[in-house]
Formats: C-alpha cells, sequence, structure tokens
C-alpha cells in the first residue's frame, strides 16, 4: 500500500459524490491508501475566483494546506484537475520567492504551520504513472473496454500554463489520459477540444457561452464516435455532464454523451460493478454503457 | 534534415475547393525556424504560398500562425523543437478566430478595434506642459514592463476558447492593454475604464483557461492581468455584476465555512430575487434531483474554520492596491 494524504476538493464533497465513492473504490484495489484526517481541516483552494479577489490570500490558504501535508511526511493526492493547477500555481509562486513564503509562514505561525516548499501537488491521473505504474495499474484491469470508443476531456488547470506544471519534465502528463483510455482496451477518440475549456467557471456569469462549449465538444466527439468522454475534472464533469441538455437544446440535436470521471474509467476496467462507482447518478444517462458491459463477457 | 510541411491553403479566389491542405517537404537545417521553411517553400516551391512576416525576429508580431494546433511566432519557433521518431511533421494554420484573408494571413481589423475600444493611450487630467515630460517612478511603472511587452501578435486572440463561441468577447490582447492602462500611475481615467471593461463581453466574460498564457510569446500573461482587473474592479466598487457576485459569494462561502457551498453559490450570485435567473435553474435542479446529484443544502463548516478566517482576517485586509 502507498499512503497518500488526500485532498479530496470541494466538488467531490458536494455535486458529484460519484467521484469520491468511485475513487475510494478504485483507489483500494490500486493499492493506494489514501489517509483523510490530516485535511479535514484544510480550506478550499479557491479555485481561481477567490484568487481574482484576492491572489496572496488564495496562496495563503493553499501554503497552509501544503503545511499540513509536510507534517504528515506523506505525498499530497488530488482528484480534480482545478485542485491540481491552482495548488501548483500556488505553489509555484512560494517556492520561486523565498521572501514571498516568509512573509505567509508568518501568517500561519498562529496555528503552528510552517510550509518549507518540499509538497507535490499530485492528481490521481500523474499517481497512476509516476508512483503505481502504468503497468500495475494495467495488471488491475481484468475486463477489457474492447469496443467501446472513449475521448479524453482533460480540464483546463491540468494541462496549462506547461511551465507550472512541469509537462516537459514528466512527458507522461501530457497525454496520460489517452494512454489510460487505450490501456482500458477502448478505443481513443482524439479531438483538438480535449484541452479546450468546458466553459463551467462562466457558467454563472454568461450561461450562454459556457452552454455552447458544452455543445462543441460533446458534439465533435460524439461526431466522431465517442460512447463517451472521460474526465479527470469534477468541474468540467458537472458542466459537460449537467448542461449537457441545454446544449443539446441551444444545438438542436441530441447528444446523449456521457461523461465518466477518470475513475469510473479505472473501476470499469477493474470489473468492478457499475453501480459500485455510482454510474447511476449522472445526469446524462450511461445506461447504454451499462447494458453493453453486461452483453459483453 | 527533411520537414514535411502541411499547410492550410484558402484561396477566396479558387474556383475548386475554397479550403485544402497542400503538402510540402523541405531540406532544412538544424537551427531552421518554422518560418524559414515556409519562406523557402514559398521562394522555391509554390509561390502562391501566402504568409505575413517581417522582423523574423519575435519582434514585429506579423508571423503569428498555428503550428501543430498552437498558436505561435513562426520566426521564433524551431523545426527541430516538433521532431519525434526522427521525423518532423508540421501542421500549419493560420491564426484562429480571426477571418482568414489567404492561406495563413487573417484579417487584423477585429483585433485593431477591439484593442482601439479601449482607449489605448494615457488619459490624465493634468497633462504635462508643452515641451515637458510626464514622469513616473521607475519603480512605479516596473511593474508594466511584462504587459507593455505585447507585440500585438494576436497569438493569444488565436486560441482563446471564449472567442471560439463569442465573438463579441473583448478578447484577451484588448484586455491585457486595458490594464497597461489601469494600472499606468499617470493615467487618472482608471473609474471610467473600469466601468466600460465591466459590462457584458469584457472582463467578466474570461474563463480564466489560461490558454492566452500559454501560448503568448512574450511573456504578457494576459489571464493574469484580466484577473487583477477583477480585482480592481472589486476594489473600486464595481460590484454589480454576476462576475463581481460570483466572487463575492465564493470567497465568503470559503471564509465562512472553510470550502465551497455549492447549493447556496447560484442562489446568490443571481440574488434570491431575481426569479427571472432562479427559474432558469429548475430544470438542472431537476435533472440534478433526479440522479442524487443536488449539493448537501446544509452545509456544514469545516473543523478548523476559526484558523481560516484568522487567515482571512489577516491577508485580506492587507490588499494590494494599486500603485
Ligand atoms: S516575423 Fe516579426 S515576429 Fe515573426
Amino acid at each position: 500500500m502507498k499512503k497518500f494524504a488526500f485532498y479530496p476538493g470541494c466538488v467531490s464533497r458536494g455535486a458529484c459524490p460519484e467521484l469520491f465513492d468511485s475513487t475510494l473504490t478504485v483507489c483500494e484495489r490500486l493499492g493506494i491508501e489514501l489517509i483523510h484526517e490530516p485535511l479535514e481541516g484544510a480550506s478550499c483552494t479557491g479555485a481561481g475566483v477567490l484568487q481574482e479577489k484576492n491572489q496572496k490570500l488564495g496562496d495563503t490558504l493553499n501554503a497552509r494546506t501544503f503545511a499540513m501535508v509536510e507534517k504528515t511526511g506523506l505525498p499530497l493526492l488530488t482528484i480534480c484537475s482545478t485542485c491540481q493547477g491552482v495548488m501548483a500555481q500556488a505553489n509555484y509562486r512560494l517556492r520561486s520567492d523565498k521572501n514571498y513564503l516568509d512573509e505567509i509562514n508568518r501568517d500561519l505561525a498562529d496555528e503552528n504551520l510552517q510550509y518549507s516548499g518540499s509538497v507535490e501537488p499530485k492528481h490521481l491521473l500523474w499517481v497512476l504513472f509516476e508512483d503505481i505504474g502504468v503497468d500495475y495499474v494495467k495488471s488491475q484491469f481484468t475486463r477489457s473496454l474492447e469496443g467501446f470508443k472513449f475521448a479524453p476531456f482533460y480540464g483546463c488547470y491540468i494541462v496549462r500554463p506547461s511551465d507550472v506544471l512541469a509537462l516537459d519534465v514528466n512527458p507522461d502528463r501530457k497525454n496520460s489520459l489517452e494512454q489510460i483510455i487505450e490501456a482500458t482496451g477502448a478505443e481513443l477518440v482524439d479531438f483538438p477540444g480535449k484541452t479546450a475549456c468546458c466553459g463551467f467557471p462562466i457558467l454563472l456569469i454568461n450561461e450562454t457561452n459556457s452552454t455552447k462549449m458544452v455543445g462543441n465538444h460533446t458534439l465533435s466527439a460524439k461526431r466522431k464516435g465517442a460512447d463517451a468522454m472521460v474526465t479527470p475534472c469534477p468541474l468540467c464533469h458537472l458542466n459537460l455532464d449537467g448542461y449537457q441538455p441545454s446544449a443539446s437544446l441551444l444545438r438542436r440535436e441530441k447528444i446523449n454523451l456521457p461523461i465518466l470521471h477518470l475513475p469510473q474509467l479505472l473501476g470499469l476496467a477493474m470489473g468492478i460493478e457499475p453501480t459500485e462507482l455510482k454510474l447511476n447518478r449522472h445526469i446524462v444517462s450511461t445506461k447504454k454503457i451499462i447494458s453493453t458491459l453486461s452483453v459483453t463477457p | 534534415m527533411k520537414v514535411e510541411y502541411k499547410v492550410k491553403r484558402y484561396n477566396p479566389e479558387s474556383d475548386v475547393a475554397l479550403e485544402s491542405f497542400d503538402t510540402y517537404v523541405v531540406e532544412l537545417d538544424q537551427a531552421a525556424t518554422v518560418l524559414d521553411g515556409l519562406i523557402k517553400i514559398r521562394e522555391e516551391v509554390d509561390n502562391t504560398l501566402t504568409l505575413r512576416c517581417s522582423c523574423r525576429s519575435a519582434i514585429c508580431g506579423s508571423c503569428a500562425m498555428r503550428i501543430n494546433g498552437q498558436a505561435m511566432l513562426a520566426c521564433n519557433t524551431k523545426v527541430s523543437d516538433f521532431e519525434e521518431n526522427g521525423n518532423i511533421k508540421l501542421l500549419v494554420e493560420p491564426p484562429g478566430n480571426m477571418p482568414v484573408i489567404k492561406d495563413l494571413v487573417v484579417d487584423f481589423v477585429p483585433f485593431w478595434s477591439k484593442v482601439k475600444s479601449v482607449d489605448p493611450w494615457l488619459k490624465s487630467s493634468h497633462p504635462p506642459k508643452y515641451m515637458e515630460e510626464h514622469i513616473a517612478s521607475n519603480e512605479s511603472m516596473l511593474h508594466l514592463s511584462g504587459v507593455m511587452g505585447c507585440i500585438m501578435c494576436g497569438a493569444c486572440v488565436s486560441d482563446c476558447t471564449v472567442l471560439e463561441v463569442d465573438k463579441s468577447f473583448l478578447g484577451p490582447a484588448a484586455l491585457a492593454k486595458a490594464y497597461r492602462f489601469v494600472s499606468d500611475p499617470r493615467d487618472d481615467s482608471t473609474k471610467f475604464r473600469l466601468k466600460a471593461l465591466e459590462k457584458p463581453s469584457g472582463m467578466w466574460d474570461c474563463t480564466r483557461c489560461m490558454q492566452c498564457v500559454e501560448v503568448c510569446p512574450k511573456g504578457v500573461d494576459p489571464m493574469g492581468r484580466i484577473m487583477k482587473l477583477r480585482d480592481f474592479a472589486i476594489q473600486d466598487g464595481y460590484k454589480n455584476t454576476y462576475g463581481a457576485k460570483h466572487t463575492a459569494v465564493f470567497t465568503d462561502s470559503v471564509k465562512n465555512t472553510g470550502w465551497l457551498n455549492e447549493f447556496q453559490l447560484p442562489l446568490r450570485t443571481f440574488g434570491i430575487f431575481n426569479v427571472f435567473k432562479l427559474l432558469g435553474l429548475l430544470p438542472i435542479l431537476l435533472d440534478a434531483l433526479v440522479s442524487r446529484k443536488v449539493p448537501p443544502v446544509f452545509h456544514h463548516k469545516l473543523p478548523s474554520v476559526s484558523s481560516i478566517q484568522r487567515i482571512f482576517k489577516k491577508v485580506d485586509l492587507q490588499i494590494t492596491k494599486r500603485e
């Protein structure tokens, strides 16, 4: 078992309980022990929204989380592209300016916390490659998903800015999702929208634009034959799944493209029951996937 | 070494297909840029290939185009960067989000009209007298050096994900330019500028996708500037947009409970008397109810919320005021 300090993020504990539950199931199978307690008091990363108001406030809150992680001596695991990116950006600023870090540490001192800069926030998607080994992950796959066609959808903050996320140093990060899809036996549906924005951040500000983005991406994946889309970002999931009916109305076209969370895809390939992975808790029905699974041996 | 160029062609006068791809293979040396190859093609292989370039040194901003799917300056990009298993294959397309005139040349009129719309000049109520300079201290201008490095190449506009769905959006280049003047210590029409920028299609329409940050060849960080504009707008009391309210409600939620209250976010952003907007939430609420995806209505506080609140008190007060 490899231990990680677990940072579930707000959404997996809110509107995406299926992500939370499927993560627990799948991680157990993969020998990833998620330690919940150390970060139970860790705040929201700010998601880039709080940073609009006050970036330093966001950096302090994230430094606090990192300091809590440092105390445990464990690596940090996230399951949200947005958390991943916002944490990586904060970490980048904290690490590259000693004075800034000192200043922020002074604000953490009340709580007896100190951040030295050693934490490396890592999304489960990266952990699969960098800590578990993709061959081991594959060895846990017992059900081939051959016959399915899946399109990847990353979420902005796990692909940009590339320097902050050290994509060049860890080249697997650039196509990890594609590799995982192919490892399950499914056919990869590559499409240019895979690294674009799902529109979620402007949902409450400009719903039309946000919904247009949902329509563009889901339809372009669909036209390339995708049976479902797979995402490591619960915010993308919320928009691509939840607002797909609106996008469908806007485009006057049926879409019906299920949006799977990364752990749900892993779980299906591990032979775990779809209900255990909470595939029934999506807005866009996953029934077609489930029924195809049950007829294939 | 051999480099394969697949170039998107567009000829408005063609009587066959308007859009097509042509493939050229050229011999280039290790240090060659993508632009070197294109010029070689135009000069030696196909003189109908149309492109813009001038300085060849990443200064003039004429040669932005999409190379293997991403906007960059052709003169600042080495072909060898794309080597894969000994092969170099390039897909060269015109910049996106702008109407194509021919091949790799696009119409910059919409780009310039948006830049012009932010009044990209100093507006001072006490301009210097004749033959005098309007001097600002070095320190007060230093933080602007990044944004002043913009060469108006349009790479950010090309790959902006909002412009892809909404041509009316001001876009990263114009907004970064607006920031440049909002933050200039000699300019004193900040209020008017922010008021204009908070309108629809302005600063709050950016979706924070970082595409502009990623593709900018000059480190202008347009999205970072847009975030700053939002910060300034909130500080200056322009709080009546959904964008500003969204930020305020989000921040409040983290302050009061330590994490995001997803249930309250839309309700409080729109306001509980905003019947029209709230009715618009009904379909998604019903869908969410059916699939049991409604976030908890009773949102608990994190165990250590008092420490989080202490940080808010300490840090939120030291707001980074404009120079
Ligand atoms: S030719 Fe001037 S920037 Fe490339």
